[in-house]
C-alpha cells in the first residue's frame, strides 16, 4: 500500500469575517488576487469538482480534485492532486479548511494529509502554503495580497 | 501584529531546538519530542506552550494522542516584513562581492 503518512498543519489568524474566509477560498475572482490561482467548482458541494487554475493567460490547470465535505462558513474538506497527476489515484492528498470565529479574529486552519512522504507534492505545499496564507491574510486585512 | 511573541518564541535555543525536530519529522507527540530533547517533560511542556502561543506550532488531537506541528505561516510573515524587503538588490550585491574577492584570493 502507497504510504501516505505526511501531514502538515497551517494556521493563522486573520482580522476578518468566518464568511470572507471562505469566500476567499471558493470565489476564483478573491483568490485570483492573494493567490495569482483560481479556485474554480460549480457549486462546492461534496462530489463536485475544482481546480485550481493560474490566473494568466495560459489559464493552466494546476490541481484539481473533488469536494467532499462542505459546511460554509465553517469547514472545506477537499482532495487534491497535480493536474498531471489526475488519473493516478495514490497522487491524491486532502486538504481540511477549518474556519473558527476567535473574538474578533478568525482562526483559520489548513491541515493537509495523506501525502506520500519525499513526494514533489509533499516538497512544493510545504513552501507553497506559508506563502498563500501570510498572502491571504494581508489581502483580507489591507486589501493587498504578496508579491507570489 | 504578534511579531513580539515570535520574535520571543524563537530567542530560545532549546525552543528552537523543538522547532528543528518538527521540522525533520512533523507531527510529534510530547512523549517523542521529550525523548529526542534531554530536558524533563516540564519544561518541555512549558517551551511548546510559548511556541503554541506565538502560532509558531500547532496541535491536533489524533485519538488519544496530541500532536505537534510546526506551523510556518508566522515565520512567512516576518521573513516577509523583517528580512525580504531589506535583503534585496543589496544583500545580493554584497553577497557577489564577496564571492569576488574571496575568488580573487585563492
Amino acid at each position: 500500500m502507497t504510504d501516505k503518512s505526511a501531514s502538515f498543519v497551517y494556521v493563522t489568524f486573520i482580522r476578518t469575517t468566518p464568511e470572507k474566509v471562505f469566500d476567499a477560498i471558493t470565489r476564483p475572482e478573491i483568490s485570483r488576487h492573494y493567490w495569482g490561482h483560481e479556485n474554480v467548482s460549480d457549486d462546492w458541494q461534496p462530489g463536485s469538482e475544482w481546480q485550481n487554475i493560474k490566473a494568466n493567460e495560459t489559464r493552466t490547470v494546476e490541481l484539481v480534485g473533488k469536494v467532499i465535505e462542505s459546511a460554509p462558513p465553517k469547514r472545506l474538506v477537499i482532495s487534491w492532486a497535480n493536474e498531471s497527476q489526475k488519473y493516478d489515484p495514490d497522487q491524491y492528498s486532502r486538504v481540511t479548511y477549518d474556519i473558527e470565529q476567535q473574538g474578533d479574529m478568525v482562526k483559520l486552519t489548513v491541515l493537509h494529509d495523506e501525502l506520500q512522504p519525499g513526494s514533489g507534492m509533499l516538497k512544493g505545499i510545504s513552501e507553497g502554503w506559508p506563502l498563500v496564507l501570510s498572502s491571504m491574510k494581508s489581502f483580507l486585512e489591507t486589501g493587498q495580497g504578496l508579491d507570489l | 501584529m504578534d511579531d513580539d511573541k515570535v520574535f520571543k518564541a524563537l530567542a530560545d535555543p532549546n525552543r528552537r531546538q523543538l522547532l528543528d525536530r518538527l521540522c525533520e519529522r512533523n507531527g510529534q507527540t510530547l512523549g517523542q519530542l521529550c525523548e529526542a530533547m534531554d530536558m524533563k517533560r516540564q519544561s518541555v511542556t512549558q517551551h511548546l506552550g510559548l511556541l503554541e502561543q506565538a502560532n509558531v506550532i500547532s496541535t491536533q488531537r489524533r485519538g488519544r494522542e496530541k500532536l505537534h506541528f510546526i506551523n510556518p505561516v508566522p515565520l512567512y510573515e516576518v521573513y516577509e516584513r523583517w528580512i525580504r524587503k531589506f535583503e534585496e538588490g543589496r544583500l545580493a550585491l554584497l553577497h557577489d562581492l564577496k564571492q569576488e574577492l574571496e575568488r580573487n584570493e585563492k
